[in-house]
């Protein structure tokens, strides 16, 4: 399997990419044939990943494996460098399931204006795009398949989204370039001033930003910052997603929440912090405190919404300040609890955005204050909706608990030479937090499934969860528990290469 | 005084140039008038032609001197004859069903397309104020005619009366100013203009000599504040024109400025570093926030490529840093950015004239639903649009990429505030292009469309830009390399 060690990589990412030349030749008639290929290609994507999951050396974990450094475009030293380790291997498999998941959910119901050509081959760009970063150790190509998403997405979202999709969509891509733009200019610096320089993401993080001055160094971080914290979205660049995910179609919010806002957490660990440590210390108790602002913030907004998949999005918010105040501890305690957050959130919250897709298909709306008995009349839609309620809000024994839980227990010791009693202050307010989460998720349970049936729909012939939904679902209702029982599974993988990480923040002190 | 030498083998391209033109010329007078649409495959063939010496000049590597370094045969200038050649080629591309359709002369129209790009060629060896003006002159004339060639249309004479009165204008602001640095240095030859300056005379004099030879090329470039004459010509003259004005008129002028500024006026960096970095800069927001508010597609382009001629002078802002360090990398910034901004406006405008057969005009209202009628046509489309707008995997990414490199590796504060005015500005300039993709995605199609068909010379002319703009932003060493080896000359 010599040939596998150095292709998987590429084969995982552009094996896609192909599906989406072989969809654009079929004529658009042939629906059928066009689903089949990309259930087919995603499959084999999938595929790929699992034997990568088998051969991975697990004892290695810390390492980048399945390597491949080849010349790209010499003339800028930038190289096609690709590698896998413990921190990108759960994201990786991850995105595959998902988007496997997302093709069999939408197989029979594809949003206005159907185009299931256009719909299938956006997918598989994205995601290429969205494999693509997870593997990439190069900052350019890293910032290639970072914006390769952002297209198949606008359009996602533009031709297959809600009322309010033109304003949705063109703010998604506005924000999101705008920190990719100055992020870019980090990257650059960072080339610059690194010595030999390199693009090379594993030579820049040995250097820890060695002879960079101090000042350079925050300019540069905050560079990163931008385009990673909008990409989250921390507070307050969070406005776009909101209304991005209102509108964008269920697949398009699925995806959304369960890998695209894991791309900005993911350049924190990455990039950010393992390239540029001493700065990344100074800004942590900021970063920490937008993500307090931000697990309330968001909370409260969740209890202001009328909307469901709306409120489900601002859970988004609070959950991935959440992520975020793992990252800010710059502890490995705290920062495996974040790679945890983004496995635990990405399927939690991808499910209920299925869920919000099912539940608008049948009413044909997701006001809350029209919506009720869902247990009365879809009763298993009913339970699945209260499980993924409770593993969101945290509940020990599912996923969500895993994520939450040690974030918050981070702060109680941040790394050293960051201030223990703001960080404890940052503890107490999260915690204050899952309690709001715990708020709003019930009351959004309440609305939705408890309760008698209201009038407008007491004739109305509501379907229960139906064949290519129970596919589509069951594997991430599995994993939510699975995960719950077995944290080490993901814990385990990341904890070595997050080791090597944290060493940075102890080694540098004083 | 000797007789000057001639190297026939390093003129071969301007003299097959020339035959093409007299022969489209004297086929215009033989044949008939429904055979007249074959001057356009003589000109075609014209320009391909010429790209065979180019060719073999490159492959043979020597550069070439004549009349003592006035014109040169190099890297750079083979590199910019074969651009201009190919936009020559593709311009023809378009023109053949417009001009022929549309019942204009044809033979003379195409005879002043290749007398034009005769200027162009001649430009790109020009290392010399003399030879400048002639080439800038032979490129400007015939361009000043094509773009009135909707003779009937008062918008197109307003168009053409308009670039005649701006370009004659900037010629004599930029003579005047050559007239002083000649009579400083005491010599027309760029080599010899940069020995007098870095001998350090020259003062005042000399500052208020470049300024006003700069000022005379923003014109042509169409740098903000002196850009007025481009929306109006743009949107008056016959489409193809315009992409040949924006595309290889522009070029033409930013040729004749990177060998001004890098061979002739480098030592006096701290003389037209801040008009060009005040030119950039004001270009860039000015062109994007005004294209913001175009409803004409052709007019937004027409702004949208003064915003990109402002990334252009970006490298030049930041291009001397005393050592001349950062002279390479920002000369191959600009290069590069032009080569890749050359294939993604041709082929934007290549898809705009085959998508106006459909609706019947250029207003972005008239694109609602192309994506549900013409897929093909607005996948394309798009394609060049967000190239324009610099979005990965497409082109346009890495010409921009290149411009922030060339600014960060100058490392200035002057060259990181130019550098996130230029981020800034790339995101402002997403907003009108991804407008009108949105416009043909987003929007439902009219109750009747047309049904009319893309002609096959049109097609082959979006089919190629589109290939490419895909081949570099997939692997853009293609064009990285070309831009190094341009800088061999320096």
């Amino acid at each position: 399997m010599d040939w596998f060690d150095s292709w998987a990589l590429s084969l995982a990412t552009f094996i896609p990419m192909v599906g989406t030349a072989v969809v654009l030749a079929i004529p658009r008639a042939k629906e059928e044939l066009i689903k089949q290929v990309t259930l087919l290609t995603t499959a084999v994507t999938l595929a790929v990943g699992v034997i990568i999951l088998f051969q991975f050396d697990y004892d290695a974990a810390d390492k980048l494996q399945f390597g491949v450094d080849k010349s790209w475009i010499e003339v800028i030293s930038s190289r096609y460098h690709m590698g896998l380790d413990g921190i990108s291997l759960p994201l990786l498999i991850l995105t595959m399931g998902i988007t496997l998941l997302c093709v069999i959910y939408s197989w029979d119901h594809f949003p206005e204006p159907h185009n299931p050509k256009a719909f299938l081959a956006l997918m598989l760009v994205l995601e290429t795009g969205m494999i693509g970063t997870f593997l990439a150790q190069d900052l350019i190509l890293f910032f290639i398949f970072f914006e390769l998403v952002l297209l198949p997405m606008y359009f996602m979202i533009g031709v297959w989204g809600g009322p309010n999709r033109d304003y949705a969509s063109i703010k998604f891509f506005l924000f999101t370039l705008f920190g990719s733009a100055l992020m870019l200019l980090s990257f650059l610096a960072l080339f610059f001033k690194s010595d030999p320089h390199t693009f090379d993401i594993v030579k820049l993080a040995e250097l820890h930003g060695e002879g960079i001055a101090h000042g350079t160094q925050l300019l540069i971080f905050g560079g990163l910052f931008l385009g990673f914290a909008i990409k989250v979205p921390m507070f307050p660049f969070h406005t776009w997603l909101p209304d991005a995910h209102t509108e964008a179609p269920t697949v398009g919010s699925v995806i959304l929440a369960a890998v695209l806002l894991k791309l900005g957490t993911y350049g924190f660990i990455r990039i950010a912090l393992p390239i540029l440590p001493e700065a990344a210390h100074s800004w942590a108790p900021y970063i920490g405190a937008l993500a307090v602002i931000g697990i309330i913030y968001g909370a409260l907004g969740c209890l202001a919404q009328r909307d469901m998949k709306r409120l489900i999005a601002f859970s988004s918010v609070a959950h991935m300040g959440f992520v975020m105040l793992g990252i800010s501890t710059l502890t490995s305690f705290g920062i495996n609890a974040a790679i945890f957050g983004m496995v635990a959130h990405g399927i939690i919250t991808g499910m209920l955005f299925f869920l919000a897709g099912s539940v608008q298909e049948r009413y044909h709306t997701r006001e809350l204050s029209r919506l009720g008995g869902l247990l009365l009349q879809a009763p298993k839609m009913g339970w699945i909706l209260g499980y993924c309620t409770m593993a969101s809000l945290g509940l020990p024994g599912l996923a969500g608990f895993w994520g939450e839980f040690p974030a918050v227990l981070s702060s109680y010791e941040p790394a050293e030479g960051l201030n223990v009693g703001l960080f404890r202050f940052f503890m107490v307010v999260a915690a204050i937090g899952t309690v709001l989460a715990a708020g709003y998720l019930l009351w959004m349970l309440q609305r939705v499934a408890m309760g008698k049936v209201p009038e407008e729909w007491a004739d109305a012939h509501i379907h229960d969860v139906h064949k290519p939904e129970w596919i589509a679902w069951a594997p991430l209702l599995v994993l939510i528990l699975a995960l719950g029982v077995f944290p080490g599974a993901v814990f385990n993988v990341t904890d070595d290469a997050v080791q090597l990480l944290s060493k940075a923040f102890v080694a540098e002190e004083h | 005084m000797p007789a000057p030498y001639f190297d026939y083998t390093a003129l071969a391209p301007e003299i097959i140039l020339t035959v093409a033109i007299v022969a489209v010329l004297v086929a215009d007078l033989l044949f008939e008038e429904r055979e007249k649409y074959q001057t356009s495959t003589i000109a075609g063939v014209g320009c391909l032609a010429a790209l065979v010496p180019v060719l073999y000049l490159a492959g043979n590597g020597a550069d070439r001197a004549m009349f003592g370094g006035a014109y040169m045969v190099d890297n750079y200038a083979l590199l910019m004859k074969a651009l201009f050649l190919l936009v020559g080629y593709v311009t023809i591309l378009l023109s053949t069903n417009y001009i022929e359709e549309g019942d204009y002369y044809q033979g003379e129209y195409y005879v002043l397309l290749l007398t034009a790009l005769l200027g162009m060629t001649i430009m790109a060896s020009a290392r010399d104020l003399v030879t400048i003006f002639v080439a800038l002159e032979t490129l400007s004339i015939p361009t000043y005619l094509l773009a009135g060639w909707r003779k009937h249309d008062a918008r197109s004479n307003e168009s053409s009366l308009k670039y005649y009165l701006m370009g004659v204008l900037s010629s004599a602001v930029m003579l005047y100013g050559m007239s002083i640095v000649y009579g400083l240095a005491g010599d027309t030859r760029l080599v010899e203009i940069a020995k007098y300056v870095s001998s350090g005379q020259g003062g005042q004099l000399f500052d208020v000599a470049i300024f006003f030879t700069l000022v005379g090329f923003a014109f042509k470039v169409s740098a903000v504040p002196f850009h007025f004459w481009a929306p109006d010509s743009y949107e008056g003259a016959p489409t193809p024109v315009t992409a040949f004005l924006s595309v290889a008129s522009k070029t033409g002028g930013f040729v004749a400025l990177l060998s001004l500024v890098y061979v002739g006026f480098f030592g006096r960096g701290d003389a037209w570093q801040p008009i060009l970095w005040v030119l950039a800069a004001a270009s860039m927001t000015v062109g994007n926030l005004i294209a913001i508010r175009q409803t004409n597609l052709v007019r937004m382009l027409a702004y949208s490529s003064i915003a990109q001629g402002g990334f252009m002078l970006v490298p030049f802002a930041v291009a001397n840093q005393g050592d001349g360090s950062a002279r390479p990398e920002a000369f191959a910034a600009t290069v590069v950015y032009l080569l890749i901004y050359a294939v993604m406006n041709l082929g934007a405008f290549a898809a705009l004239i085959a998508i106006a057969r459909k609706t019947r005009s250029a207003e972005i209202d008239t694109y609602a639903g192309l994506f549900n009628y013409a897929p093909a046509l607005a996948v394309t489309m798009s394609l060049f649009l967000f190239s324009l707008a610099g979005i990965p995997p497409l082109g346009g990414w890495y010409a921009k990429l290149v411009v922030f490199k060339a600014v960060l590796d100058a490392g200035t504060v002057q060259a990181v505030i130019l550098g996130v005015v230029a981020a800034v500005n790339s995101v402002i300039a997403l907003f009108y292009y991804a407008g009108v993709a949105g416009m043909m995605w987003f929007k439902p199609a009219p109750a009747e469309t047309s049904t009319a068909r893309v002609p096959v010379a049109l097609g082959a002319a979006i089919a190629m830009p589109t290939v490419l703009i895909l081949a570099i932003g997939v692997y853009p060493n293609l064009f990285a390399r070309l831009g190094e080896l341009a800088t061999k000359g320096l």
